[in-house]
């Protein structure tokens, strides 16, 4: 198990260690130092062995968080607890920096000990640690029996996500399916991969225990429904488009089991915002632009470029932050663009144009022209032509998922389904969209 | 929400004022003032000092002259500080024994806390404080809290078992805590059971052989159960535990999977690791034909791929489990190549083993994907990854037959990109697929050779000079290449040297004539003036080898090579099975088994993957599933077993070449090479080897055995059988000759097609050929060469094709061979393969040529010696041919079967069947025995052959069938 787990600022300085284990000692912070901080060559992987200790590293903004072990420890779990380490500082003093860390050193030994007991990861959802452990120190001198041991069955229990007793007077949730659409096309507009990775995220202000129910287009729960016989809901289901998922992953929440057998998504869910699902799909994604690259090696000493961009949805929706990034070699002297739409510019320190667009509706297209003056090298390697990359939102899901309901039932308190003021969003980002040169 | 983070700004600047400061004081005379503020009254003031104390120690500060000032303030009501102090004792204690003892009854006090928090933390510090004496004090309160009311004190109490374990495992069983663990594993909440879970396996863990777990059907029921409700970490506890267990059949194995399943949609991607961990294991336990075991297949395939869009870091774990995965269960992940295709922003560890699982994924079906892929990535930046990619496209040729030759185009282009290292790696790849098609991409050795000085990495330096080496028949000035790397010899490392020794050896044995001083100066500078024992030994070999048996040294230097595999680094299969049983950790990131970098007892158990057992209706026998289990869908040995004992008994009986019947040939070119070495070697071993003398007396008086090289007399006889031809088959002083068959087509091989066929006459063996132009140009510049084969025929002489042969001409030529060329066991034996060179390009094919040429005619054996040697030869060496539809008397039989030199020895007849004794003898001294049973009036005969090497019976078999069937047509 994690035997030791150092935070170090860009320098390498330690801003805290704390050690589970005997056979971690004092040397194994330098040795990370050392090794890997102060490494005149970049360190190439984010598990390191040094003298038959291995380190785990990730790197927030300046800062590492590194775990150290002896033993052939789980390695995926080590980096998920990394991750979540950094989730719970992040929610109790928000952006992980040197001057956070320092600020709030007692309260990161006091979660460390309360997360991670002799090196295995104990519970950690925020919701629950926040019930006791909080930034002025420690509740619990003032607390009633009844108080204490509601704790201790939360951080311990089966819903160890959720405290008992939650009361708002207004029952509200708020559903985003933010999605991110990634493609790789080749420079004659053949598609090499796409794929969305989705997420539904929730924010959830109910009163009590709520179960709720999650539905979506999803293309299995249709066809089971349309088999099972010809009622109302059935037949208009069958008309939408529902959507085959390639695979998806949910807030530990929600009753796996559950899912498998029926594939049915129920669970009771956290106060406030978290993750209820990923998804991946990979058919019949809606690729919301296409980009079309026209580069020509005029001579030695000059490129020119040529980008179409075309939106493809419906006329009505409109993509917002558009941003076109077209890579320019090394050895550029001068630019000169035109665009008919939105503003370019040349960055020489990223080595790159950039056309931005604020707006731009479904099915039209625009375009830039560029002339780029080259200074003559005599370096023999050719330039490498990285790949046109876009930014973009768009106010739809490109994987096609709708939300079809999300019911909510509360058998003890007096709200029904009903009562509940339901918002849901689509928001569809460029994740990493390219197209090749 | 707004509330909370508003919250949190307030206590943001709050804090700001306070905690930062601590990490600031550096002054002279802390621990001084430290000390003092620590005995403060003032109960904020002591909070402060014992926050700046902490602050210390993070930064490595020792702080231990603090001990018992610090301890003293232990005794608050104030929780935070009751931390802090803790924190500090967990520490130091180790370093002040004694004085931790002060500590001992708060602990003791606060195990009886009404606060679960107090009585929880109490036990959690007490585990850590690693001090014999206070370990005595533990015990009591610990037994109190594992039984406690509260399941937040149980479960850390669960994990302190754990600790006090590692200190004292004695201890721990002596006072019986791992029963009441084990209780435990039965508690009514999920986390008291994960901790439980995780402490017995850890402990276990250093005790292999106990049976401490003790996993049952009922308590594995209870995990599973326990798997539904706890913490994502208490699942991979679980799942972890789970997967060391071994289900009794596979109707268990097949319902802990289906229990399983679940897990592989949790977004903690450790979580599916675990479980992708135990469904592979007993997986193995599944019947395959099963429909379980194909729908599991199915569903392993979306989780894993999903991992690939996690945090680089996770994603990085889950591709190094992911190439374990797809070399032992290939089918999973078959169709998901696209998914490994890199992306241009993905952080160089994850570029790289996605590259190796594109490799590993890589088949005729996506190939031109994975090369398009490729290509690009060529011409990336990162150098490591640029190589790997170059690396990956030769291992694609290699793996992928189809896509060899475009993949030797896109290597060809890479190298005109001139970038160095690319250059330098394509030629290192372009070697391996030499040796793996030989013989068909030769046409780029010419653009290799024109990087021939950008090459400054030893690996590609000693490929290119293999290149040279193995080639150099066709490279013009393979000499002068080798040469200008002998220049610095002794600056090359040692690897190019060798190679450069190798090939320059080799070079000499292709062209004598024009290299005898350069492997003189080389065998000179690998011996005399090298320190590197290997250089020097290897020169030595080569040297004698080369002085005393110029034969046997071609047959070592330029031996057969092993083929190369199609599959580089693969694991080896039980480290792989190892690997699988530990997914997910760090053995599978690192690719080697725990006992590799965990030290001590922990870890250092080699774990397996379960066996089927043969419990279901599936007919497959236990001991063919363990073989399946052990080394499944692994590919064929990388080098192909080396030739069977037959060829060494072959070549064993009569090494001698044939003394009368051998071809007529004066083997001038070679000896005059040799002499002129052997001068050469003499002079130079005399000054470093005693015993030289003796050793160059022993070349000059040795027979100089012919090395294959064409005979001056040879074009005498070819013409002379040209004459023969006129003759036609089934001439008294020939043997039986089969009509031509077509052995080139003309769409092989340019315009020139080739038939031809093999006979004996006059003694003497020969290849009869027609080259027909089927092309629209003239050929000129005809020769012929052998490789290798199993009675060692070579040409006797150059092929004589007299004028050039216009288009459409068809020319009959004659060459005759002799049977004292290299030898190498060919399948099937009597195969022959046959390279054609004209002014167009060099044409290969191969033919098999009838046994009865090598009959030869001496073959008649006295009557008793045939008695002793039928006799003498086992009986397991008999084999029995019947040969049907043949209406031919024993008469008949005896003279057809003379004129092939098949000769009767005696003839016997019983119950009107005649049984004819016949003896053979081949051109490399191996006698056949016949006995040939002809029955009158019955169209067929029964024959049985005995011989030393059983091998050529059925030859023998085919050359009585043909000779008397064809002869009974007649």
């Amino acid at each position: 198990m994690i035997g030791g787990l150092f935070i170090y600022n860009h320098k390498g300085e330690v801003l805290i260690s704390r050690v589970y284990r005997d056979d971690i000692g004092r040397n194994a912070v330098d040795a990370f130092r050392v090794n890997v901080i102060h490494a005149r060559q970049q360190v190439r992987s984010p598990v390191t062995n040094i003298a038959r200790t291995s380190f785990f590293h990730v790197k927030r903004a300046n800062i590492w968080l590194a775990a150290v072990t002896k033993q052939n420890v789980n390695a995926a779990m080590v980096f998920e607890f990394l991750y979540k380490m950094c989730d719970v500082m992040t929610a109790y003093f928000g952006k992980i920096s040197e001057e956070n860390i320092k600020n709030n050193f007692v309260l990161i030994y006091e979660l460390l000990d309360e997360i991670l007991d002799f090196g295995y990861p104990q519970n950690s959802e925020t919701g629950a640690l926040k019930t006791f452990i909080t930034q002025q120190g420690i509740k619990g001198q003032h607390q009633t029996k009844e108080e204490q041991s509601q704790i201790t069955s939360q951080v311990t229990g089966q819903i160890g996500w959720r405290r008992e007793g939650i009361k708002y007077r207004r029952n509200e949730l708020f559903l985003d399916v933010l999605e991110s659409v990634n493609l790789l096309m080749s420079p004659q507009g053949q598609v090499l991969s796409a794929h969305v990775s989705g997420r539904v995220v929730m924010k959830s202000y109910l009163s009590g225990m709520p179960e709720c129910k999650f539905g979506m287009n999803d293309k299995i729960v249709i066809d089971k429904q349309g088999k099972g016989g010809a009622t109302d809901e059935a037949g208009k289901s069958s008309g939408k488009q529902s959507i085959a998922i390639d695979d998806c992953t949910f807030h530990q929440c929600v009753r796996l089991s559950k899912f498998d057998s029926e594939r049915s998504i129920s669970f009771i869910p956290p106060d406030g915002e978290y993750e209820l699902m990923r998804y991946r799909t990979t058919k019949d994604i809606i690729l919301p632009f296409r980009v079309i690259p026209l580069v020509r090696e005029v001579g030695r000493t000059k490129l020119e470029v040529k980008v179409v961009i075309k939106s493809n949805f419906k006329p009505s929706l409109l993509a917002q932050k558009i941003e076109v990034r077209i890579p320019t070699p090394l050895n550029t002297s001068g630019v000169q663009v035109i665009c008919m739409k939105g503003k370019a510019k040349y960055k020489a320190s990223e080595n790159a144009i950039v056309w931005k667009i604020k707006r731009m509706a479904g099915m039209k297209e625009s375009q830039i022209s560029a002339e780029i003056e080259l200074l003559p090298t005599n370096d023999k390697k050719k330039w490498a032509r990285p790949p046109i990359s876009m930014n973009f939102e768009v106010p739809f899901a490109p994987s096609g998922l709708k939300v079809r309901y999300l019911k909510v039932f509360e058998s003890k308190l007096n709200y029904s389904d009903h009562d509940v003021i339901k918002w849901v969003r689509y928001i569809g980002r460029s994740g990493i969209y390219e197209t090749r040169c | 929400m707004e509330w909370a983070s508003q919250l949190c700004e307030n206590r943001h600047i709050g804090a700001k004022m306070t905690d930062s400061k601590y990490f600031t004081t550096t002054k002279k005379g802390e621990i001084f003032e430290l000390k003092a503020e620590l005995n403060s009254d003032k109960k904020e003031k002591k909070k402060e000092a014992v926050k700046k104390v902490i602050a210390s120690m993070t930064v490595g500060k020792d702080v231990s002259a603090l001990f018992p000032d610090v301890v003293n303030c232990m005794q608050t009501d104030n929780l935070e500080l009751k931390k802090l102090v803790y924190l500090y004792l967990m520490n130091y204690a180790k370093s002040q024994p004694d004085m931790a003892i002060m500590a001992v009854n708060t602990f003791v006090k606060d195990c009886e806390d009404p606060n679960p928090l107090i009585r929880a933390l109490a036990v959690r510090t007490m585990g850590c404080i690693r001090v014999d004496k206070i370990t005595e004090y533990l015990c009591e309160p610990l037994r109190k809290c594992l039984k406690d009311e509260d399941p937040y004190v149980r479960k850390t109490a669960a994990v302190c078992v754990a600790k006090l374990h590692d200190i004292n495992a004695q201890l721990v069983e002596d006072q019986g805590f791992l029963d009441t663990l084990k209780d435990l594993i039965s508690d009514s909440n999920p986390m008291v059971v994960a901790n439980a879970v995780a402490a017995l396996s850890e402990i276990a863990e250093s005790h292999p052989n106990s049976n401490l777990l003790d996993l049952n059907p009922q308590s594995i029921n209870k995990l599973l159960t326990a798997l539904n409700e706890c913490t994502e970490w208490g699942q991979i506890f679980i799942l972890d535990c789970l997967a060391n267990y071994t289900p009794r059949d596979d109707r268990e194995s097949q319902s802990i999977c289906e229990r399983v399943t679940p897990r592989l949609s949790h977004a903690n991607s450790a979580v599916v690791l675990s479980a992708v961990k135990v469904l592979m294991k007993f997986m193995e336990m599944l019947p395959k034909d099963l429909d379980y075991y194909g729908t599991l297949l199915k569903k392993l395939a979306p989780p894993l791929v999903t991992l690939l869009s996690a945090e680089p870091e996770l994603q990085y774990v889950a591709l190094r489990n992911i190439n374990l995965i797809v070399q032992k269960r290939p089918e999973i992940l078959k169709h998901e190549m696209k998914v490994f295709f890199v992306k241009y922003n993905d952080p160089i560890y994850v570029k790289l083993e996605k590259l190796d699982i594109m490799i590993r994924l890589a088949s005729q079906a996506n190939i031109a994907q994975v090369l398009a892929e490729l290509k690009e990535y060529a011409t990336e930046v990162d150098v490591d990854f640029v190589r790997k990619a170059v690396r990956a496209i030769g291992r694609c040729a290699i793996k992928v037959e189809q896509s060899a030759e475009r993949c030797v185009s896109t290597l060809l282009d890479l190298i005109q990109t001139k970038v160095n290292y690319v250059v330098q790696e394509a030629i290192v790849v372009i070697k391996d697929i030499f040796r793996k098609y030989p013989n068909k991409y030769e046409s780029v050795i010419a653009t290799l050779c024109e990087n021939l000085d950008s090459l400054d990495e030893p690996e590609a330096r000693a490929a290119m000079i293999w290149i040279v080496g193995e080639y150099a028949e066709r490279i013009d000035n393979a000499d002068e290449l080798l040469e200008s790397f002998l220049e610095g010899f002794h600056d090359e490392s040692t690897q190019v040297q060798l190679q450069l020794l190798t090939a320059i050896v080799k070079l000499f044995l292709k062209k004598p004539t024009e290299t005898q001083e350069l492997v003189q100066q080389v065998l000179s500078l690998a011996t005399q003036d090298s320190d590197n024992p290997d250089l020097r030994d290897r020169g030595y070999i080569y040297w004698r080898l080369l002085s005393t048996d110029p034969v046997a040294a071609k047959e070592v230097v330029l031996a057969e090579k092993p083929l190369i595999s199609e599959e580089t680094d693969l694991i080896e299969p039980t480290l792989l099975e190892e690997l699988t049983c530990h997914i997910g950790t760090l053995a599978s990131v690192y690719h080697k088994p725990p006992s590799a970098f965990v030290e001590g007892s922990r870890g250092v158990q080699h774990k397996r993957l379960p066996v089927r057992a043969g419990s279901g209706e599936s007919s497959e026998s236990p001991e063919a599933s363990q073989a399946v289990g052990a080394v499944p869908d692994t590919p064929p040995p990388a080098v192909i077993p080396s030739q069977g004992d037959l060829l060494g008994d072959l070549l064993n009986l009569d090494l001698a070449p044939p003394t009368s019947s051998g071809p007529p040939q004066v083997p001038s070119m070679p000896m005059g090479g040799m002499d002129l070495l052997g001068g050469g070697l003499d002079s130079l071993l005399g000054g470093d080897l005693g015993g030289s003398p003796a050793m160059g007396g022993g070349l000059a008086s040795a027979p100089a055995p012919a090395a294959a090289a064409p005979s001056l007399a040879a074009p005498a006889s070819g013409l002379d059988m040209l004459f023969d031809l006129g003759g036609g088959v089934g001439m008294p002083t020939g043997s039986f000759v089969v009509p031509k068959a077509i052995w080139l087509p003309a769409m092989k091989a340019k315009g020139l097609e080739i038939s031809g066929t093999f006979a004996r006459r006059g003694g003497v063996l020969q290849m009869e050929i027609s080259l027909t132009n089927k092309a629209m140009s003239v050929m000129t510049d005809f020769a012929v060469q052998f490789n290798r084969n199993s009675f060692g025929l070579a040409p006797a002489g150059p092929l004589q094709v007299l004028t050039p042969l216009s288009p459409n001409q068809t020319t009959e030529v004659s060459l005759p061979l002799s049977t004292v060329g290299p030898v190498m066991k060919m399948e099937p034996l009597n195969n022959l393969q046959v390279a054609v060179k004209n002014n167009i390009d060099v044409f290969y094919f191969s033919c098999q040529y009838p046994i009865s040429i090598l009959f030869v005619e001496d073959g008649k054996m006295e009557r008793q010696v045939f008695l002793a040697t039928w006799k003498d030869i086992p009986n397991e060496n008999e084999s029995q041919f019947q040969i049907k539809d043949c209406h031919v008397n024993s008469d008949a039989a005896t003279s057809r079967l003379q004129s092939c030199n098949i000769f009767t020895i005696a003839k016997r007849t019983v119950d009107n069947q005649d049984m004819l004794y016949q003896s053979i003898k081949l051109t490399n001294g191996i006698w056949i025995l016949v006995e040939l049973r002809v029955q009158t009036g019955s169209p067929g005969c029964m024959m049985s052959v005995k011989c030393r090497a059983p091998e050529v019976a059925q030859l023998v078999f085919q050359c009585y069938e043909m000779v008397l069937k064809t002869s009974s047509e007649a």
